[in-house]
């Protein structure tokens, strides 16, 4: 498409991508050269975006491919290895947690969203997409760029992962305390 | 039991609004007949909810959307400040280019006026014209330009007549008369006042030094006067003073 679109169409996202970049980081200065490098690589592939198609998705996949290789992606990924234990701890826990624990109140909010600046990267980019972005399966799976059984299979596994963090603050807090 | 066995992931898609709206459907008719899973949607909406939060949680700086308006702007001088930067230059091009078109054209009309009297004198055939009589030029431009004149009677000076040609000066139409006054010619250029493309030269007919020559201009009966030769200034006077007098 042409260059002179660029900034129109891409300046209503900055403060969405802004967003998810800082949640991704966890870092204002990491996230703001993260949005940047975004835009300077959108803005010199733009020529090839195809009109029509989603162009927040197409940013949502170079701000997400862009983090993976960055620093901080790395780093959050090497920590996030341990995904396979987890999730069948997850999936186990999941299973025992009785559905009326699980009505959260809205005093309960920060937790949850303390819980999820907590997950490993890998669910914590899947809920924003979904939860947040509130992008189609077929959406997150172009971003992503995984199968589209595999974002179901991950996206309930994050969902598990973030209820089990949410239904343990007082463990958390007890360890924050010592 | 339900089709599904009361699966959390199927409740979620359904929610995400996944489903096939007939395998939806089926969900709907579930929740209602089934507590657990009603109350499992109600944690996952609350979940949801409360993700929603993250939304804006973060927010960029003013400094840094700035920043990047700029790096991707086609126009890297956008902004308001940068905008207003705009409207000085095309002030001050608007200002150059009135100095541009009014202060040479002083210099203009004195360059024009010496170039059609040295072309006349540097040409093979300096006037169209050659006659000392003033009761032969004068006749000769009548149908010629637009206006007539005097020539002044010179008998008795130590003015010549060399003859006259006609000129153009910003495309108007005019006379030009060469007299000599010993080894010096001197020219007398005669426009219409109305179309005088000269009138920056200084009125009144005062002999002015320009370069090497010595130039003055007048109006007189609607025609513009130039005089502009090498001659003296009290000899240029001298012949200026004719002219006027030739044509009061």
């Amino acid at each position: 498409m042409d260059p002179e679109f660029f900034e129109q169409l891409a300046m209503p996202l900055f403060d969405s991508l802004y967003n998810l970049a800082h949640w991704l980081t966890g870092d204002r200065v990491d996230a703001e050269d993260l949005v940047q490098e975004t835009y300077a690589k959108a803005l010199k592939g733009f020529k090839s975006f195809q009109e029509g198609t989603n162009l927040r998705a197409w940013m949502f996949r170079i701000l997400r491919n862009t983090f993976l290789t960055s620093r901080s992606g790395l780093a959050a990924r090497s920590t996030s290895s341990l995904e396979d234990e987890e999730e069948e701890a997850g999936a186990l826990a999941a299973h025992s947690i009785t559905p009326e624990s699980l009505l959260l109140r809205s005093e309960d909010r920060q937790r949850v969203l303390d819980a999820l600046a907590e997950l490993p990267v890998h669910y914590r980019e899947i809920l924003l997409l979904c939860e947040v972005e509130e992008l189609s399966y077929r959406e997150i799976a172009d971003v992503l760029s995984l199968p589209i059984g595999t974002v179901m299979s991950r996206l309930s596994r994050a969902r598990n992962s973030l209820r089990r963090l949410v239904e343990m603050p007082s463990m958390r807090s007890q360890h924050e305390s010592v | 039991m339900s089709p599904f066995d009361c699966d959390t992931d199927v409740l979620a898609q359904y929610l995400d609004g996944e489903l096939p709206l007939d395998q939806a459907g089926h969900i709907r008719q579930h929740i209602s007949e089934c507590p657990r899973c009603a109350a499992e949607v109600g944690a996952l909406i609350s979940m949801k909810r409360s993700l929603r939060a993250a939304d804006g949680h973060f927010t960029p700086a003013p400094e840094f959307r700035r920043k990047i308006q700029q790096q991707i702007s086609r126009r890297p001088h956008r902004g308001w400040d940068l905008r207003l930067s705009w409207v000085f230059a095309a002030l001050a091009v608007v200002l150059i280019a009135l100095v541009w078109l009014e202060h040479p054209r002083h210099a203009d009309a004195f360059t024009e006026v010496a170039d059609l009297h040295v072309s006349a004198l540097a040409s093979a055939n300096p006037v169209d014209v050659v006659s000392t009589d003033r009761h032969t030029v004068k006749p000769w431009f009548a149908g010629r330009i637009p206006f007539s004149f005097n020539i002044p009677e010179l008998q008795g000076t130590e003015f010549t007549l060399l003859g006259g040609r006609i000129v153009y000066l910003d495309q108007h139409p005019g006379a030009q008369l060469i007299f000599a006054y010993k080894q010096h010619k001197i020219s007398v250029l005669i426009f219409r006042q109305s179309s005088a493309p000269a009138n920056e030269l200084t009125d009144g007919g005062k002999v002015e030094k320009r370069n090497t020559f010595n130039i003055a201009a007048w109006n007189e009966q609607n025609l513009r006067f130039i005089v502009i030769g090498d001659t003296a200034p009290t000899e240029m006077d001298k012949l200026i003073q004719l002219i006027k007098t030739a044509n009061e």
